[in-house]
């Protein structure tokens, strides 16, 4: 796999803003990788669809966590709502696939809005178990509701209408992949554009140091606010890509293990930087798939290893090793 | 009545398998979600103890603590001390990857299954008293949860490793300009709450059993309870733990639909209205 | 495990000698099994039955070799990761049966991959009543959720058994159980007089067992996801003096299954469940059955997920059998209906209309036999067919 030297956020703090919100080009390099992947992987498509779909939830709490510092243990909520919506949506007959995702980014906003005003006070840990605790009581009203969701068996009798009417998704994933790969790349550059507006930029000062920010003017708690709804409405269009590439809906997306998981693929990758997000997502998938693939049954020892090694070697996780190698090779030039 | 003293119990069993992450987590403020890993340590041992070597389940309690500080004295040196000073999120998912590797292990030596365990006869059983009846089994819960949670604050509030502890977190420099041994300090620290950690698993096998997907199972509980009772406070986990015991067990009780909820509501409802917990340090970082 | 290997190998070899012309290309079969996670015994327990299939009745069906791909889709209960792994295994590994699935969301999320690549699908364990109508490719060689249920509620309803507390687990299943056995219990004049639904995960039932012990029925029909919760009710059960107050104790026989027997302990003797297979079945093919297993797995206890997955490749291997090789799914499903063998578990057969098994129920009781805790069989209901489909 081939990574960019250096990254965007490198160059931020020095540079002019203008700068920092130009491609660098080893984005567009970047970006180049899931089209070659699509020729190289072709029997792989529909792990490549979830490894993109998994980047963009990965993404929603890049935003919240890397950008506005809210920690968070209870992510898959919002994912789930936007897979159940999407879901639901398309079994009542309303298959249309961008509709789904509309409305699917919407019930999510909305979920997110109502429970962000809960993380608003209090230290990492109050932050991660409030999450946590309404992730759970969610997963477990959908659990009881079984009329409705299916319950622990799943939510059966999706059916997805073929995107803009044309393309139909299929046994080889073709179409999920180029569908969720398109939405992925929207909303990434959405984000992009988000983190590098002086919306974004307020954010990173919250982070930074929550005491100054009113004093020159920025509402902390409306920005929190905001970001939190937008992080919600990316999870929830990453769920609702979900449901529809795969056209079932399992309770699992609500799942805990689903949230942890996440919050450890975007530590891996490197918080705050977008791309961690993304590279991280890409390097635990791909892991997880080989080493289940090689040993099914003790593959997570050697995932556990890799995790332990990366703490201890590589702090910052992956885009911050990357950004420490491109630093060595840009900078004697 | 019963309801209560079941309340009681189950929230002190809570406390038994949290109260090692109250150590680490709370007092040192080490995110260990590599907890569970610990108490299932002490289940294993436990269980091997009993069933391969037929020893009595009391005397194996000592020696399970003993092993499971042991470990974690191990594991202190080797690993975690490299870590006390990296962010919050670099401790947690170094201690994810190590409890991957515990399941992983577990798994490899002991099989998928759940372990049996036999409880002494004079543990097990049910004796009346008047509109109360009481488990021997919760029954010695609640009596080794409480000298647990004594002897905790005793040590951290009245004694001189309590005070030197207490220093070496708040501000590791200072204390070791005024001479003492943080190094030696935390190891022994870890090393306790690793005991705990071990001990609370052997005695949870009874009630939760044991597999080797215990340390994600049960993580929520211990996170909840430490959450709750605010860090860095052994009287916080203890009141949290029985205040979710009692409501859980009453919850399911009177109305079990909504059974399920009850742990978590309590706990988000707590800190909304109090998000350093119910007894945490307002100034906690 | 290098007895397992050995004999393998030991038949490979003879068969290469015996049919050397017949070099016909393999047979790929596709598992899609949790192998970790919270359901890895699921998996472990299919696997060895599949496994123990080949090792003992030779791998070569329809005079095609048969190669095994193991998946694992932990935890189990994700249809996204299931389905994408069905994919793969049709579209990369190109298997021409796929086979497994532990839970029923796995099974539900694969079926219209089946439907759509056209593969037959054997289903080892996944129990909900509904699988089967999710593909025409489809066909279970383990049991349904209602056909396990409905005799322990017959069976109480002729022994005396007035007064019915039902506890289940609250998920989908457990609502299933709840369902099937309230209709047939109360159907033959029973009465339920007390109904809960328990958390899932739920590490202390002492609440529930109070609520039972105040409204002292005759019996407690209990369903719950065989691990720590159901180790930690029987136990507090007998703790609480349940069995002493004479109420008694039913319920669908996955839940003293023989991978949790011991971890009870003694608190499950006396336990009545309805249920297809058991260690303790008396007769030639299981005495067979039994001790093959123990030779190849010493440390585990042969228990229905093995069997699902031993009759699973008994029916590919019949089926096969009969097409000469030929894996068409049609072809597969249309030999597949009505086929009839005397399994380990007791005579057993695909049910023509709905792909779904067919098989003798037995009423069992936990005692002590030879040291072991078995579920002896002591009733038993004969071809009984999924009452969820009626």
């Amino acid at each position: 796999m081939s990574m960019p030297p250096s990254s965007v956020d490198s160059a931020f703090s020095a540079t002019p803003l203008r700068d920092a919100s130009r491609w660098h080009p080893a984005e567009y390099a970047f970006w180049v990788l899931p089209v070659l992947a699509y020729f190289v992987f072709g029997e792989n498509l529909s792990l490549l669809s979830q490894i993109a779909i998994a980047a963009l939830f990965c993404l929603s709490l890049d935003l919240i966590l890397g950008y506005a510092g809210i920690v968070s243990l209870g992510h898959a909520a919002f994912f789930g709502v936007g897979a159940y919506a999407a879901g639901l949506l398309a079994k009542h007959g309303w298959g249309d696939p961008l509709l789904g995702l509309a409305a699917a980014a919407a019930i999510a906003a909305a979920a997110g809005f109502v429970t962000s005003f809960l993380v608003l006070r209090g230290s990492d840990l109050t932050r991660l178990m409030v999450t946590l605790g309404v992730a759970v009581m969610l997963y477990e009203g959908a659990n009881k509701a079984t009329a409705f969701t299916g319950g622990v068996d799943g939510l059966q009798g999706v059916e997805v209408k073929p995107i803009l009417g044309m393309f139909s998704f299929d046994l080889y994933g073709k179409t999920a992949y180029w569908y969720s790969l398109a939405v992925l790349f929207v909303m990434f550059w959405l984000a992009r554009r988000l983190v590098h507006s002086p919306f974004g930029l307020s954010l990173r000062g919250i982070r930074q140091n929550v005491g100054r920010m009113p004093a020159i003017g920025a509402p902390v708690n409306g920005r929190l606010v905001a970001v939190y709804t937008i992080g919600a409405a990316y999870a929830g269009v990453a769920g609702g890509l979900l449901t529809q590439t795969t056209q079932f809906v399992s309770l699992d997306v609500l799942s805990f293990s689903r949230s942890a998981e996440l919050l450890l693929i975007l530590v891996l990758g490197g918080t705050g930087r977008l791309y961690g997000a993304l590279i991280g997502t890409m390097v635990f998938m791909t892991a997880h798939h080989f080493l289940s693939g090689i040993n099914p049954q003790y593959w997570q020892f050697w995932l556990g290893a890799a995790l332990v090694l990366v703490v201890l070697f590589a702090r910052d996780g992956i885009m911050g090793l990357l950004q420490k190698l491109g630093t060595r090779w840009t900078k004697p030039a | 009545m019963t309801v209560v003293f079941d309340g009681i119990a189950s929230g002190l069993l809570l406390f038994l398998i949290s109260v090692g992450l109250s150590v680490t987590l709370g007092l040192m403020n080490f995110v260990n979600l590599a907890h569970g890993s610990f108490a299932m340590l002490g289940g294993y041992i436990c269980v091997i103890l009993l069933n391969r070597h037929g020893m009595p389940f009391l005397a194996a309690l000592p020696i399970v603590t003993l092993a499971s500080a042991l470990a974690g004295v191990v594991l202190e040196r080797t690993l975690y001390r490299r870590l006390y000073g990296a962010s919050h999120l670099d401790q947690v998912l170094f201690s994810i990857g190590l409890v991957f590797m515990s399941i992983s292990t577990a798994h490899y030596f002991f099989g998928a299954q759940q372990q049996p365990l036999q409880l002494p006869p004079m543990l097990s059983g049910q004796f009346n008293l008047p509109g109360v009846d009481i488990g021997v089994y919760r029954l010695f819960l609640i009596v080794v949860g409480l000298s647990i949670a004594v002897a905790l604050q005793w040590m951290i509030t009245s004694t001189r490793f309590g005070a030197q502890l207490r220093a070496a977190v708040d501000n590791p420099r200072a204390a070791r300009g005024l001479g003492i041994d943080v190094d030696r300090v935390f190891v022994l620290t870890f090393a306790l709450g690793s005991a705990l950690a071990g001990l609370g698993g052997a005695l949870g096998v009874e009630m939760l059993g044991l597999d080797p997907e215990f340390p994600v199972k049960y993580i929520v509980y211990f996170l909840i309870v430490v959450a709750v009772g605010g860090s860095g406070n052994i009287k916080g986990s203890l009141y949290a733990s029985l205040i979710i015991g009692i409501c859980d067990v009453a919850g399911k009780y009177y109305v079990p639909q909504i059974g399920a909820f009850v742990i978590y509501a309590v706990m988000v409802v707590t800190l909304i209205f109090r998000p350093q917990g119910l007894f945490g340090r307002s100034a906690a970082k | 495990m290098r007895h397992l290997k050995k004999s393998i190998v030991a038949a490979a070899f003879t068969l290469a000698a015996s049919l050397p012309a017949l070099a016909a290309d393999p047979i790929k079969i596709g598992l899609v099994l949790p192998m970790t996670g919270p359901f890895a015994a699921y998996g472990k327990q299919i696997e060895h039955g599949v496994k123990l299939y080949l090792a003992t009745k030779g791998d070569t069906f329809g005079g095609r070799k048969v190669e095994l791909i193991v998946k694992d889709d932990a935890p189990g209960t994700a249809g996204d990761v299931s389905k994408r792994l069905a994919q793969e295994l049709v579209i990369k590994d190109k298997v021409d049966i796929l086979a497994g699935f532990g839970l029923t969301p796995s099974a539900f999320a694969v079926a219209p991959v089946a439907t759509e690549a056209k593969k037959p699908m054997v289903v080892m364990n996944a129990a909900t009543s509904a699988v089967t109508t999710k593909s025409n490719y489809l066909v279970r060689t383990s049991m349904t959720l209602p056909q396990i249920t409905a005799p322990i509620a017959t069976w109480a309803s002729k022994n005396g058994i007035k007064k019915v507390f039902t506890l289940v687990a609250d998920y989908g299943p457990g609502h299933d159980a709840e369902g099937q056995f309230k209709k047939t219990f109360t159907a033959a004049g029973g009465e339920i007089v007390g109904e809960v639904r328990a958390p899932v995960k739920n590490p202390d039932f002492a609440p529930f067992l109070q609520k039972i012990k105040d409204t002292k029925p005759d019996a407690v029909f209990i369903f719950l996801p065989p691990g720590a919760e159901t180790i930690a009710f029987m136990k507090g059960f007998t703790e609480r003096g349940l069995t002493a107050a004479g109420i008694r104790l039913i319920a669908t026989g996955d839940l003293p299954d023989e991978d949790i027997l011991e971890a009870i302990g003694d608190a499950a003797l006396g336990l009545i469940t309805s249920f297809h297979y058991s260690e303790a079945h008396k007769s030639p093919e299981n005495k067979a059955y039994t001790e093959a297993y123990y030779k190849a797995y010493p440390k585990d206890r042969p228990n229905f997920m093995s069997m699902g997955g031993y009759d699973g490749m008994h029916l590919i291997a019949e089926v096969l059998k009969k097409t000469g090789g030929n894996a068409d799914a049609e072809k597969f499903v249309e030999a597949a209906k009505g086929m009839k063998w005397t399994s380990p578990r007791g005579p057993i057969s695909i049910d023509p209309v709905t792909r779904d098994i067919v098989q003798t129920i037995y009423i069992r009781k936990v005692e002590r036999v030879a040291g072991k805790l078995q579920n002896v069989e002591f009733d038993q209901v004969n071809e009984f067919k999924d009452p969820g489909k009626q």
